[in-house]
């Protein structure tokens, strides 16, 4: 990602404050544990131009809770840190397409390649086909549609824990659809899901492999593959 | 007559009845055909509408604005119910409800009655209590006659038999109808209901129904259904009696052009039910002579207190979002330990049980959406569902090990200090795990405790050797730079 975004030319800069958004707490019912990492991203990024953020449901936290859990804490400036900062919140892919208006940046990546839309990118940040068109602009590219692509991984934070024979399932369904495609490698815009279906495809030791978006835009020899 | 109803404070766990369940796999096949032939079917009537975003809209208002006003909008039915003809009765919970059912059977001299399709008597296991009391119910929809004489329990709220294949719906006819060489096509099954039934409907004087919509403004009760079977409970009776939830309440007549346009759309892809029944009160000569309405409460009025919860009670019961939902798909209903399966019913049933039962239903779900994309009166399903769990943290305390592993990550995450030595550590305590694969890439197949569940079918990928910071500041050395900012 930084790769791609200093190839365009912009400056990237990475607050060495930062951990982690409170998706996992927030979503497992720890809201008061998520609470303190809310205040924490306000203080690291406020005054950024832009935040970017390679992770389609850290980004869905942010947008749908962080106002919510903000509301909660009941600090006015908080809030307004928060309101100034949210719309300038964005995931990677959608940073690219609506907010810079591209969908070449130049990559090259000879490789067969499906996308796996992940279900906050989807339905919560409404990415649409912005990842795709990103993909379709790469050169040497074989894009393929995999099969049921609004289907979630059935990775669901600790649900895949807690519900790990319901979310197996969930997942073979997903693998069999990526292997369907005969593609090299299943591409998304959030590693949460990555390292689920990789976690899967390596334990059926099938020779695909997962790969981040940015990844595949970053590269520009196409020599390697993940 | 009916099997072991499913009862949140006697059913399993989630996890726990989803791995019974997933072992049947002609269920599992059943249940997935079934979703898929609704789900394209309501997808094909839906893009077919330019303006369904807005009818959602319209119907998640006038659900939000009933539920605001629901007090004044009860009484103005109980009110107009009343002044045409019918009587109402006030239930504070299911036992209630049964008590006055049953009462009001007995003082209409039956000991049998006919039943259209109801959510909420099943809700209150009225059967149960109907049998015990010396009275016979008989389901007359045919999914509801499936599940009674199967002695099974309903697994959907709107196709309740979705489990069952045409070949087990045989076996129970011919089994319980005694009917030996009944055919196997559907026209063989319909027949065979129809004649079972249509006695059933000729003989009991009795009938006991849901309710689809009540209308404040007219005291008339609205129900909607594919098979006629509802317009002969309600017309050839004696009696009727109807029993609904204080939630389904609407204050006009003409809201039912909004509800009765998303209900069937979502829930059987149809335009329009075959059968709409609207009737208010008694009229001299034409069906039931007498005319009783419970309003129930059941818990409903605690969910119309919570805030946050509350937006559960605007549900219309279609169903879209059991259709939709990828767990729900892969374990069928009756893993829900309720009559309310899938995401609707993993927010309503612990809500209704005050969650002591039922704390593993808000987890019964990867938060995937898909259920509140489909929902006709945009319910947030995910929001609802991350909210009980918040309630299912508190009501566990602060000592069990997921609450301290969550509160050791917390406190990682609070400082860049310990979330740089949490890295450190992380990479250290995996080495013992990790297993080179043919490429040479460390790989860990095994975890322990609450982790173990990944392992299952899943391997995990070791910890870079380089993380992203080590990377970021190795560059920004290089460049003679600055780290952070």
């Amino acid at each position: 990602m930084v790769r791609v975004l200093e190839r365009l030319g912009h400056t990237v800069e990475f607050p060495a404050g930062q951990t982690c958004c409170g998706q996992m707490h927030y979503n497992t019912g720890y809201q008061a544990e998520a609470m303190p990492l809310l205040e924490r991203f306000v203080a690291q990024f406020k005054g950024a131009e832009a935040v970017v953020v390679p992770s389609s449901s850290c980004v869905a936290m942010m947008r749908d809770h962080y106002p919510i859990m903000a509301e909660h804490i009941g600090k006015p400036e908080l809030t307004a840190e928060l309101n100034k900062l949210l719309p300038n919140v964005y995931e990677f892919s959608e940073f690219l397409t609506k907010r810079l208006g591209l969908t070449d940046v130049g990559a090259y990546y000879p490789h067969k390649v499906t996308y796996h839309a992940s279900c906050h990118g989807l339905r919560n940040l409404g990415l649409g086909d912005g990842p795709q068109q990103l993909l379709r602009a790469v050169k040497g590219i074989d894009l393929v549609e995999i099969a049921g692509l609004e289907q979630c991984c059935g990775f669901g934070g600790t649900f895949a824990v807690k519900n790990a024979e319901v979310s197996s399932a969930m997942l073979a369904e997903k693998t069999n659809a990526i292997l369907n495609t005969k593609a090299e490698a299943c591409t998304a815009c959030d590693n949460s899901c990555l390292m689920h279906i990789q976690g899967a495809l390596h334990r059926q030791r099938t020779p695909v492999r997962t790969i981040h978006l940015a990844e595949i835009l970053a590269s520009e020899d196409g020599a390697v593959i993940a | 007559m009916s099997g072991t109803a499913l009862d949140p404070r006697t059913a399993p766990t989630f996890p726990m009845a989803a791995h019974k369940l997933m072992g049947d796999t002609q269920l599992r096949k059943n249940v997935r055909h079934a979703t898929d032939v609704i789900q394209n079917k309501r997808a094909k009537v839906v893009g077919e509408m330019p303006d369904w975003q807005g009818l959602r809209e319209a119907g998640k208002s006038l659900r939000e604005h009933t539920m605001k006003h629901l007090d004044v909008y009860l009484e103005q039915f109980e009110r107009n119910c009343t002044a045409a003809g019918g009587v109402v009765h006030w239930a504070r919970n299911g036992e209630e409800a049964k008590r006055i059912v049953i009462d009001l059977v007995k003082a209409s001299g039956s000991n049998e009655v006919i039943k259209i399709k109801s959510m909420t008597t099943e809700e209150i296991q009225l059967n149960t209590a109907l049998e015990a009391a010396g009275i016979r119910p008989y389901e007359t929809d045919l999914a509801e006659l499936i599940i009674q004489l199967g002695k099974d329990q309903p697994s959907h709220i709107v196709v309740p038999a979705l489990h069952k294949n045409r070949q087990q719906i045989r076996e129970i006819f011919q089994r319980e109808m005694n009917l030996p060489d009944l055919g196997n096509t559907p026209q063989d099954l319909a027949d065979a209901a129809r004649l079972f039934l249509r006695e059933k409907f000729l003989k009991v004087k009795t009938g006991v129904s849901g309710a689809n919509f009540l209308i404040a403004e007219t005291g008339g009760v609205c129900v909607v259904e594919s098979e006629g079977n509802g317009r002969m409970c309600l017309t050839l009776p004696e009696t009727l009696i109807t029993i609904a939830g204080i939630d389904k309440v609407v204050p006009r007549f003409q809201d039912l052009e909004v509800l009765l346009q998303l209900l069937p759309r979502s829930a059987t892809g149809e335009r329009m039910n075959p059968y709409n029944s609207v009737w208010t009160g008694v009229h001299p000569g034409d069906g039931p002579k007498a005319f009783h309405v419970i309003l129930m409460d059941n818990a409903r009025t605690e969910i119309l207190a919570d805030e946050e919860g509350r937006q559960t009670l605007n549900c219309i019961r279609c169903g879209a979002c059991q259709n939709a939902c990828p767990v729900y798909r892969q374990t069928g209903g009756h893993a829900y330990g309720s009559v309310y399966a899938g995401p609707i019913g993993a927010i309503l049933t612990p809500q209704l049980q005050e969650m002591h039962h039922a704390q593993t239903l808000p987890y019964a779900s990867s938060l995937c959406g898909a259920c509140y994309e489909v929902c006709p009166v945009k319910i947030n399903i995910p929001e609802v569902l991350i909210h009980l769990r918040n309630k299912v943290v508190k009501q566990n305390g602060p000592f069990g090990p997921e609450a301290l592993a969550m509160r050791g990550m917390a406190m990682i995450f609070r400082s860049e200090a310990r979330f740089r030595a949490a890295q450190r550590f992380g990479r250290m305590a995996e080495t013992p795990l990790v297993r080179k694969d043919g490429n040479g890439e460390g790989w860990i197949g095994w975890l322990p405790g609450l982790l173990g569940g990944w392992t299952q079918v899943r391997d995990l990928q070791e910890m870079p050797k380089e993380t992203f910071r080590d990377w970021w500041e190795k560059r920004a050395d290089a460049k003679g730079g600055k780290h952070g900012n």
